[in-house]
């Protein structure tokens, strides 16, 4: 099965500021892939590059079999890749529907707006938000908001979803929600990448994980063996935690 | 040694285009509001200047410090009546109801002054300066040097005292500067002033060589805009830059082309500037 | 009949103004660009049709001329200038109608320069040819409202309307956002010019400075920020309104209009900062009269 995303030794340069230094990895369709690291470690830079707000500074990327660095960001979206943003962005003097309506109509092909609205209640259906299409997108909780910003990129219909953060923020009922969310899609044939910083959520669904540490890439790899990795463990909780885990996995 | 006439010529020019535009570029910078009414405040200095001489025999040059108290009026009134209410609205806004202040200001001046072109014709003119082949009307190297010496203080007092640092301060970072205890309105309503103030006193200096109107106003905020964008917003080292590089390109442009082409060509500059290089000449952002 | 002319006149000044504030809501209301070019497509309407009438070209092919040379003017300059934003593109649509001024005065055997352009004499009498333009500008007025009513309704605003709530988000969902501002410059461009060029065989003599005169970048502004940005009804009730305005001024405070004007405009961005359509009317006078 051939890859759906393929990023080879891309890197993007900031000034004198690396934030990805020579990252390569496959997704495969229909994967759920965590992609994890500490703060700063460039996982939202990777998905800004594969959607083409910024430019590489080295490496390729390809889509589906197409390179899709160089593309701009409307095209990309057009050839099935959404994400949603760790800061949501709503078109906030719009209502929710018209928010989701806008995705069916740009990137799916919907043939006008009529139809969008019609494909767009089906996708607030899905992620729970039928009851407030017709709330200003600026008048919702943080955890709407977050549900309105997976209902978009879903009425993009994409075939790959860079899903940035959207648990930050939400409380334990809220995740579970979103997790059974991502879990449906999952079995919809969409490939996931999902950036995450709570372990508990990356170890429920994602079937491999990537870790990002400086830019570059420590692990990848299944669950668990990535957590007893001991770059992940220096990178998270410093080399004294790693040396003793290494201790304790060489005696144990 | 015909270049460097056009050259020296540019850059006298240029000394005074500094001063035009260095109120116009601090408010812009500080307060993010392009003020149109930079013009006309332009044209209220070189009319208290004509008058002052005219009336009173003041020279000119001697006459910046009531031209600077005139404006000083002015811009505190509009200030708080005005400007301060709308310093955080969009961009149409602030351009909108600064160009109704415009009109309505420039409008009041035709009014009172009339449109007619009028001049300062000193009773006893300075002569001119030769220097190795090269040469400049006194005058003229005098209003550039005075001109000079305003920004010169102007940036020593942002650079020296603290309301200077504080303006800078709320210019780099607005939200910090509130954090650290500085009174922001103050700081707008200061600099608002000091635009003014600086408006006036350039216009007291070119009243000697530019022909007085209210109709003039729009050229000197014409030459403020790209001025700004050449030299960078809301420094006092790029408004210099700006000046003078301004005053050279309109200098060797009117070699070339013909003086009265010379404004065409520095607006066509300014777009290919904000098309190509937005952050202006020296391609970073000063802060001092 | 000089009473019936001025009415006549009135009412094509009013269909002109519409036209201008609705060619102006496409790019500013809509796409939320502040643009201050209209003097600019206006003027170089009104050019293209004298210039082209002088030349021998009937009037009703100078006219479109005038319509079109704006049009491909405002998609050249919309490439280049649409990728700034806020002030420097206000700046540069502004800078750009006095570039066009000089370049207009500049080249005088082709346009008379300064001294401004004689068009042919209409072989109709006085009032034939003031109902004719009225009726001139009527049909472009009907014209622009419905392209207007059109573009709002469909894909066009729609995407117009998202690159103003939130550009980075609209290129991410698909929308090009590059060649959406551009048809809305575009939009803002081709009946500002033709309805340039009808003024231009209006009057008779134009003028560098008469045609590409500022206020005919700001009216418009005005006009829609007293109706109300984006809608189809709010530009239309903003020139009425402005227009009414502006006779009253005319009328009262000959000398110092144009002063009385700037207070106008000053106290309309206080006291009514979401237009007239906002104001919400009944409230108003139910307060009153509790009073």
């Amino acid at each position: 099965m051939s890859a759906i995303l393929q990023l080879q030794g891309v890197t993007r340069q900031f000034g004198g500021l690396m934030a990805l230094n020579n990252v390569s990895f496959d997704l495969r369709p229909g994967e759920i892939v965590g992609l994890i690291g500490p703060n700063g470690a460039g996982k939202t830079t990777l998905v800004n590059l594969v959607t083409a707000v910024y430019g590489l500074t080295r490496g390729k990327i390809f889509f589906d079999g197409r390179q899709i660095d160089g593309m701009k960001s409307h095209e990309i979206s057009r050839l099935g890749v959404a994400r949603t943003f760790q800061i949501v962005q709503p078109f906030p003097q719009m209502t929710v529907l018209e928010n989701v309506a806008a995705g069916a109509l740009f990137a799916a092909g919907a043939r006008n707006l009529v139809e969008a609205k019609e494909k767009a209640l089906e996708h607030l259906k899905f992620v729970g938000l039928a009851d407030l299409a017709g709330s200003s997108a600026s008048a919702l909780t943080l955890a709407d908001r977050k549900r309105l910003e997976l209902a978009k990129s879903l009425a993009m219909k994409p075939k790959l979803l860079l899903l940035d953060e959207v648990n930050a923020g939400l409380s334990n009922v809220e995740i579970n929600r979103a997790l059974d969310l991502i879990r449906r899609l999952v079995e919809r044939g969409t490939t996931i990448l999902l950036i995450e910083h709570l372990m508990k959520v990356v170890l429920a669904v994602c079937s491999r994980i990537i870790v990002l540490h400086h830019g570059q890439m420590i692990a990848e790899g299944i669950p668990s063996e990535v957590v007893r990795h001991p770059r992940v463990i220096e990178a998270y909780l410093g080399s004294r935690f790693a040396s003793r885990a290494q201790r304790n996995s060489d005696h144990g | 040694m015909l270049y460097l006439q056009v050259l020296v010529n540019g850059l006298v020019l240029g000394g005074l285009y500094t001063c035009i535009a260095v109120g116009f570029s601090l408010v812009w910078g500080v307060l993010n509001i392009i003020n149109i009414l930079h013009g006309t405040f332009v044209v209220i200095g070189s009319y208290a200047a004509y008058f002052a001489y005219l009336k009173l025999g003041i020279h000119p040059f001697l006459s910046i410090p009531i031209a600077a108290a005139i404006l000083f009026v002015l811009a505190y009134l509009f200030q708080s009546g005005v400007i301060n209410k709308v310093v955080a609205a969009p961009v149409l806004t602030t351009l909108t109801l600064t160009f109704g202040l415009d009109l309505f200001l420039n409008n009041l001046l035709i009014i009172a002054f009339k449109a007619d072109y009028r001049k300062v014709t000193l009773k006893n003119p300075l002569g001119v300066l030769d220097l190795a082949g090269i040469t400049i009307p006194v005058d003229k190297l005098a209003a550039m040097v005075l001109a000079l010496l305003l920004t010169g203080l102007l940036f020593w007092v942002l650079n020296a005292s603290r309301t200077g640092r504080a303006i800078v301060a709320v210019r780099m970072d607005r939200e910090a500067a509130a954090l650290m205890g500085v009174k922001v309105r103050k700081i707008y309503a200061l600099t608002f002033a000091i635009g003014a103030v600086m408006a006036g006193a350039a216009g007291s200096l070119i009243s000697l060589i530019y022909p007085i109107s209210p109709l003039n106003s729009f050229m000197f905020l014409g030459k403020a805009f790209i001025i700004c964008v050449l030299g960078g917003l809301g420094s006092v080292s790029g408004a210099m830059v700006g000046g003078l590089a301004l005053g050279v390109l309109e200098s060797f442009g009117a070699l070339a082309f013909g003086p009265e082409h010379a404004v065409t060509l520095s607006f066509i500059i300014l777009i290919l500037f904000l098309l190509f290089r937005p952050m202006g000449i020296m391609g970073k952002r000063g802060y001092d | 009949m000089v009473g019936n002319n001025y009415v006549i006149r009135l009412a094509t000044i009013m269909m002109l103004y519409c036209v201008l504030a609705l060619s102006w809501n496409f790019i500013g209301g809509l796409t939320g660009y502040p643009s201050f070019a209209t003097a600019a497509f206006f003027g170089l309407g009104a050019y293209t049709g004298a210039v082209c009438q002088g030349q021998g070209v009937p009037m009703y092919l100078a006219w479109i001329f005038g319509a079109l040379m704006a049009a491909v003017f405002a998609t050249g300059l919309g490439l280049a200038i649409l990728r700034l934003r806020g002030h420097y593109f206000a700046i540069a649509s502004l800078v750009v109608a006095d570039v066009l001024r000089e370049i207009v005065n500049s080249a005088t055997k082709l346009t008379g320069g300064g001294m401004g352009f004689n068009l042919p004499i209409l072989k109709l009498g006085v009032d034939a040819q003031a109902k004719l333009f009225f009726y001139l500008m009527f049909v472009l007025a009907v014209l622009t409202i419905v392209s207007a009513a059109y573009v709002n309704r469909h894909r066009l605003g729609f995407g117009l309307r998202c690159i103003k709530q939130n550009e980075d988000a609209a290129n991410m969902i698909g929308i090009n956002a590059t060649i959406y501002k551009t048809a809305a410059f575009t939009l803002s461009a081709v009946f500002v010019g033709w309805a340039g060029a009808f003024y231009a065989s209006w009057v008779n003599y134009i003028e560098p400075g008469d045609v590409f005169d500022i206020l005919f970048s700001v009216k418009p502004i005005v006009m829609v920020l007293l109706g109300k940005t984006g809608t189809v009804s709010g530009p239309i009730i903003g020139a009425i309104v402005f227009l009414f305005l502006e006779e009253l001024v005319w009328r009262n405070f000959l000398t110092f209009h144009a002063g009385v004007l700037g207070l106008i405009v000053v106290a309309l961005i206080f006291y009514l900062p979401n237009g007239l359509l906002a104001v919400d009317f009944r409230r108003w006078l139910g307060w009153r009269r509790n009073r």
